[in-house]
C-alpha cells in the first residue's frame, strides 16, 4: 500500500462523513457521520506518521521515532475527545426526545430564521 | 512534571480546581446560596497566579518550561493578556448567571463548574503552541459550552445545545484535517517547528500558498477557527445557538470564546505560517473575510426583532472588525509601527468584551423580569428603569463606535492600523458598516425612550446582575475616556509575536 492510496481512502471517508452531517435528518445519524469525519482524520494522521518523512527532513532514528509517535498520539487524542463529544451529543438528543418525541434535526426548528 | 511546570500551569489548574471543588463541596452542603459568590470570588486564585506570572516576566525571570511542557505550552505576555481578559469575562458572566443556574435546582453547581472548565480550556488555548494541545484545549472549551447551552433542558435550550455541538464538531473535524495535512507536509506539530520547516522546505512560487498541502491545510484551519469566532461564511450557527442558550452563556460565547479563538488564530498564523513566507496570502484571506463578516452581520442584524438574535449578528460584524487587525498585521514589514495591527485586535477585543458584557447584562436584567427577549419588551424601559436603560444605551453607543466610549477608540485604532498597512479600502468598508450598524443599535435606544411601556412596574435588577452591569459600564466609559493603559497592555502583549 502506498501513502497515496491511504490518503485517498481517508479523504473519501471524510467526504462521506461531511455529506452525512449536512444531509441526514436523524440526529443520531448526524453524530455517526461526525464520527466518520474524525476517523478519516485518524487514518490520515496515522498514514502520515507511518509512511511520510517529509522531503529534506533529518531522517535519524530519533527524528523518525518522534514523527511516528506524533501522528499516532494525535489519533489517540482524537479518538478520546470524539468519544466525549458523542456522549454529550447523545445526552442532548435524549433531552430533545423527551421534550418533543423526535430525534430529527429537521424538527428542531423552534427558532426563527 | 516539575514544580516549575505546575507553577506555569497554575492559572489553569486553579480554575479547573475551583470547578472540581464547587462540585465536591456541593455534595456536602445542602444550602446553595454560597455557590455563586464562591464561584466568582474563587476566581481570585487564578487571577492572583496570573498576576504573579506577569510580575515574573516584568522582573525578567525565565518562564520557559524545563519539563514536559516545553514544546506544547508557553507563558508569555500574549497569553497572560488573554488570561486576564478570560478570567474577567468569566467572573462577570457568573455574576449574571444566578437566575439561570437556579432554574435547574439540582445542578446549580454543575452550571458554574462547566463554565469554569470551559474557562480553563480557553486559558490553555491562549498558551498552546502545539497542534494536538490546541485541539484538546479547543474541545475543552467547546464541550462544556454545549452542555451549558442545553442546560435549561427546555426545547429551545436543547436545540441550541445540539446545534452548537454538531457545528462545533464539524468545525473541529475540518480543523483537524487541516492540522493533519500541515503535519504531513512538515512532519511537525509544534508551531515554531512547523514555521521553520516551511521555510526549510521552500515554497513553489507557481502554486497558491506554495504547495497544495499547505493550501488545503491553511484553508481548512481557517474554516475550523472561523466557526469559533463566527466569521463569515462559518457564522450560520450563531443566531440559533445565541437565541436558545441561557443569556449569560450567550454572553460567554460571544466574548470569552471569541477572545480565545482570536488568541489561537493569531498564535498559529504568526508562528506556524511565518510572515516572511506566507504573509500576503493570509492577509488577503483575512481582509476578504473581514469585509464579508462585517457586511453580512450588519445587514442581517437590521431585520431582527429579537435582541439576542440581533446581538448575535452584531457579534458576527464585530468578528469582521477584529479581523481587520489581523489583515493589517501581515504588512508590518513596510511600516514603522510594526505592532498596530495585532495590538489593535487585542485592544478591540478588550473594548468589545466590556461593551458586549454590559449589553448582555442589561438584557439579562430585563428578560429575567419580562420572560422574553423580544425588542418590544424593552419599550419604555427609560421610564421603568432609567439607570438600566442608560447603561444599555451606552453599550449600544459603544457597539456603534461613537465617542466617548471604548468602542469608538477601538475602531479608530483598528481602522488606523488598516490604513497604515495600505488597506484603506478595508477601513472605508469598516466605517460604512459602522454607519449601517448605528441604525439597528440606536433603534434599541429609540424603543427604550420613545415607545410606551406595556406595563409601568419598575424593574430592579438583582444585585449581582447590577454589579456586573456597573463594572462593565464603568469599563466602557473609563477606557473610552482614557484608553492608554489598555493600549499599552495590548502592545506589551503582542510584542512577543513580532
Amino acid at each position: 500500500m502506498s501513502l497515496e492510496s491511504v490518503l485517498i481512502v481517508g479523504a473519501a471517508i471524510f467526504a462521506i462523513g461531511l455529506y452525512g452531517v449536512l444531509s441526514k435528518r436523524s440526529a443520531i445519524t448526524v453524530l455517526m457521520s461526525l464520527e466518520l469525519m474524525f476517523n478519516a482524520v485518524n487514518i490520515t494522521a496515522v498514514a502520515f506518521s507511518r509512511y511520510a518523512a517529509p522531503s529534506g527532513m533529518d531522517t535519524g532514528a530519533d527524528a523518525l521515532a518522534r514523527l511516528l509517535l506524533t501522528g499516532q498520539v494525535f489519533a489517540i487524542f482524537i479518538i478520546t475527545v470524539a468519544a466525549a463529544e458523542v456522549a454529550l451529543g447523545v445526552a442532548i438528543v435524549i433531552a430533545i426526545y423527551r421534550s418533543r418525541q423526535t430525534a430529527f434535526v429537521t424538527d428542531a426548528n423552534q427558532m426563527r430564521h | 512534571m516539575t514544580s516549575h511546570d505546575i507553577y506555569l500551569l497554575s492559572p489553569e489548574l486553579a480554575t479547573a480546581g475551583l470547578a472540581g471543588l464547587l462540585l465536591l463541596v456541593d455534595l456536602v452542603i445542602r444550602r446553595k446560596g454560597w455557590l455563586a459568590p464562591a464561584a466568582v470570588l474563587g476566581l481570585a486564585a487564578p487571577l492572583a497566579f496570573t498576576i504573579l506570572l506577569w510580575l515574573d516576566l516584568d522582573a525578567g525571570r525565565s518562564l520557559a518550561s524545563d519539563g514536559i511542557l516545553s514544546e506544547s505550552f508557553v507563558v508569555d505576555r500574549f497569553s497572560l493578556f488573554f488570561k486576564f481578559l478570560l478570567i474577567g469575562s468569566a467572573a462577570v458572566v457568573m455574576l449574571m448567571s444566578g437566575g439561570y443556574a437556579r432554574q435547574v435546582q439540582r445542578f446549580e453547581s454543575a452550571f458554574y463548574a462547566l463554565a469554569l472548565f470551559s474557562t480553563s480550556g480557553m486559558m490553555l488555548l491562549a498558551s498552546s503552541v502545539e497542534l494536538v494541545t490546541i485541539y484538546v484545549s479547543l474541545e475543552l472549551t467547546a464541550l462544556p459550552i454545549a452542555a451549558l447551552a442545553a442546560f435549561l433542558a427546555d426545547g429551545r435550550s436543547s436545540e441550541s445545545g445540539l446545534k452548537f455541538l454538531i457545528l462545533s464538531g464539524i468545525s473541529s473535524a475540518l480543523l483537524l484535517y487541516g492540522m493533519v495535512l500541515v503535519y504531513g507536509f512538515t512532519g511537525a506539530t509544534v508551531l515554531s517547528e512547523v514555521g521553520a520547516r516551511i521555510v526549510d522546505i521552500g515554497l513553489d512560487d507557481g502554486l497558491p500558498f506554495g504547495s497544495y498541502a499547505l493550501l488545503f491545510g491553511v484553508v481548512l484551519i481557517i474554516a475550523g477557527f472561523g466557526f469559533k469566532i463566527t466569521a463569515f461564511p462559518f457564522q450560520m450557527w450563531a443566531p440559533d445557538v445565541y437565541e436558545g442558550a441561557p443569556t449569560s452563556i450567550t454572553a460567554f460565547l460571544s466574548v470569552a470564546s471569541k477572545a480565545a479563538g482570536f488568541a489561537v488564530i493569531m498564535r498559529v498564523f504568526y508562528v506556524a505560517f511565518p510572515i516572511e513566507a506566507l504573509a500576503i496570502e493570509w492577509s488577503a484571506i483575512f481582509a476578504a473575510l473581514a469585509a464579508l463578516s462585517m457586511t453580512v452581520g450588519n445587514l442581517v442584524a437590521i431585520a431582527q426583532s429579537n435582541i439576542k438574535r440581533m446581538l448575535a449578528y452584531s457579534t458576527i460584524a464585530h468578528a469582521g472588525y477584529l479581523m481587520v487587525g489581523l489583515a493589517a498585521a501581515a504588512v508590518r514589514v513596510e511600516t514603522p509601527q510594526a505592532d498596530v495591527g495585532p495590538s489593535g485586535s487585542l485592544f478591540y477585543l478588550g473594548g468589545y468584551a466590556v461593551t458586549n458584557l454590559a449589553a448582555f447584562a442589561a438584557v439579562v436584567a430585563v428578560s429575567r423580569r419580562t420572560g422574553t427577549d423580544e425588542l418590544g419588551s424593552f419599550a419604555g424601559l427609560g421610564r421603568r428603569a432609567p439607570l438600566l436603560a442608560a447603561a444599555l444605551a451606552f453599550a449600544m453607543v459603544s457597539l456603534t463606535g461613537a465617542p466617548p466610549t471604548v468602542g469608538f477608540m477601538a475602531k479608530i485604532y483598528i481602522f488606523g492600523a488598516a490604513v497604515n498597512a495600505g488597506l484603506a479600502w478595508l477601513a472605508i468598508v469598516g466605517v460604512l458598516n459602522s454607519v449601517v450598524s448605528a441604525y439597528y443599535y440606536l433603534r434599541v435606544v429609540r424603543v427604550m425612550v420613545l415607545s410606551a411601556p406595556r406595563d409601568e412596574t419598575p424593574i430592579r435588577p438583582p444585585l449581582p446582575v447590577g454589579l456586573a452591569l456597573f463594572i462593565t459600564t464603568a469599563g466602557v466609559l473609563a477606557f473610552g475616556v482614557y484608553p492608554a493603559p489598555l493600549i499599552q497592555f495590548a502592545r506589551a502583549a503582542v510584542s512577543v509575536l513580532l
